[in-house]
């Protein structure tokens, strides 16, 4: 090549390198920051639910012994309308409103069960122990069961589920 | 730093003497028509990467393979771009691999020695249409559903042997669960994996040999 076509700069060869390179990326940038998109944005849409769900009379649910109330929420993941299953222990005390804990184990969601001669509520996945009153007794787990609000309409018990 | 870290690396994998090998080769002097090769090589790569990505979502099950492509279009950001990339690919893939072939036929590259690169090339060509054939299907629309039944069923009138290999190709005498799924495992397994390693070959005998020159008068 003659010397007057020759820029001072760069030789033809790292300027090819450096046009590859940012054409390279630009394109690569284009489809890779999508891509990000594509991969959270399902986790970004927070399905929230603000529900008061009835447990029935309150009289159906017996004195003194944790008694497990199950339901089902139906909810829309995705393209499938998911039924979601829930329960729900109900304690009952002479004179008090009743306790309705969930059965969601604070340790990692796994579900609790209750032991009647034992009188403890049992997680079998990292041998988690509640009491009655769903206090840890022992295990991994590091708060109490939690309880759900309440709400007494005459002998009608609902429950208030709050998510999202 | 940079560059002790190449330096590095390079003592130990010999980075520079692939990157000489691969893309400092001696060529001589070509065209354009010369590019459709590694063009071909980056739609295919497209393809594995926006067909991994569709993955993520897509569930080849009559139940949920129609609404679950409904959902990458509407309901994942997007994920109309991804579908369109490997929709639009595919077909774009054909198109450059087909006139690749035109160019080597016209220009004689696949004679001595070059006969398996070509025998290679044939063989990619007829995994990217079967790539084609069963990606069609995966979306379980009408359009899909009767293109399957249409192509199984040109497939069953090759003498003695079509029944056998339409009921093959659809894992019974119906179009099913049982078609979609082995359309599905062909699509991202077995094709590609075929793919991977013809396209290897082909590279390595790109390589080994050179790019023959554009024919003149003595040749």
């Amino acid at each position: 090549m003659p010397s007057k076509y020759r820029s001072p700069v760069m030789d033809r060869r790292s300027f090819v390198k450096i046009v590859t390179a940012s054409l390279g990326s630009m394109m690569a940038a284009i489809v890779g920051l999508p891509v990000i998109q594509y991969f959270i944005s399902p986790a970004l849409g927070k399905t929230t639910s603000d529900d008061w769900i009835s447990l029935g009379s309150v009289d159906n649910f017996p004195f003194d012994i944790p008694t497990l109330f199950n339901f089902a929420i139906t909810k829309v993941n995705g393209w499938e309308r998911s039924s979601l299953s829930y329960g729900a222990f109900v304690l009952r005390k002479e004179g008090q409103d009743p306790i309705v804990f969930s059965d969601v184990c604070t340790h990692l969601s796994c579900r609790v069960n209750w032991n009647e001669e034992k009188s403890e509520f049992y997680c079998p996945c990292h041998a988690a122990f509640f009491s009655k009153n769903g206090e840890v007794v022992s295990g991994p787990p590091p708060r109490p069961l939690d309880r759900y609000e309440i709400r007494l309409d005459g002998d009608q018990l609902f429950i208030h589920l709050t998510e999202g | 730093m940079a560059e002790n870290v190449f330096g590095w690396l390079d003592e130990r994998l010999g980075l520079k003497a692939i990157y000489d090998t691969i893309l400092d080769r001696k060529v001589p002097k070509v065209n354009w028509w010369f590019t459709l090769g590694s063009a071909s090589l980056f739609l295919g790569v497209m393809q594995g990467i926006t067909g991994m990505l569709l993955s993520v979502y897509y569930v080849p099950t009559p139940d949920h393979a129609y609404d679950s492509i409904t959902f990458i279009m509407t309901g994942v950001q997007f994920g109309w771009l991804i579908r369109g990339i490997h929709h639009w690919g595919a077909s774009l893939l054909i198109l450059t691999a087909f006139i690749h072939m035109l160019r080597v036929f016209f220009y004689g590259a696949y004679k001595y020695p070059r006969e398996f690169t070509w025998i290679t090339g044939v063989t990619l060509l007829i995994c990217a249409l079967g790539m084609g054939f069963t990606g069609y299907l995966l979306p379980w629309n009408q359009r899909s559903y009767w293109a399957t039944t249409v192509g199984s069923e040109i497939a069953g009138t090759v003498p003695w042997l079509g029944d056998f290999i339409m009921r093959v190709l659809r894992g019974g005498s119906d179009l099913s669960a049982l078609t979609l799924s082995r359309f599905f495992s062909m699509h991202i397994w077995i094709i590609p994996a075929i793919v991977l390693a013809v396209v290897g070959t082909h590279l390595y005998l790109v390589i080994r040999l050179g790019i023959s020159h554009i024919p003149d008068k003595d040749s």
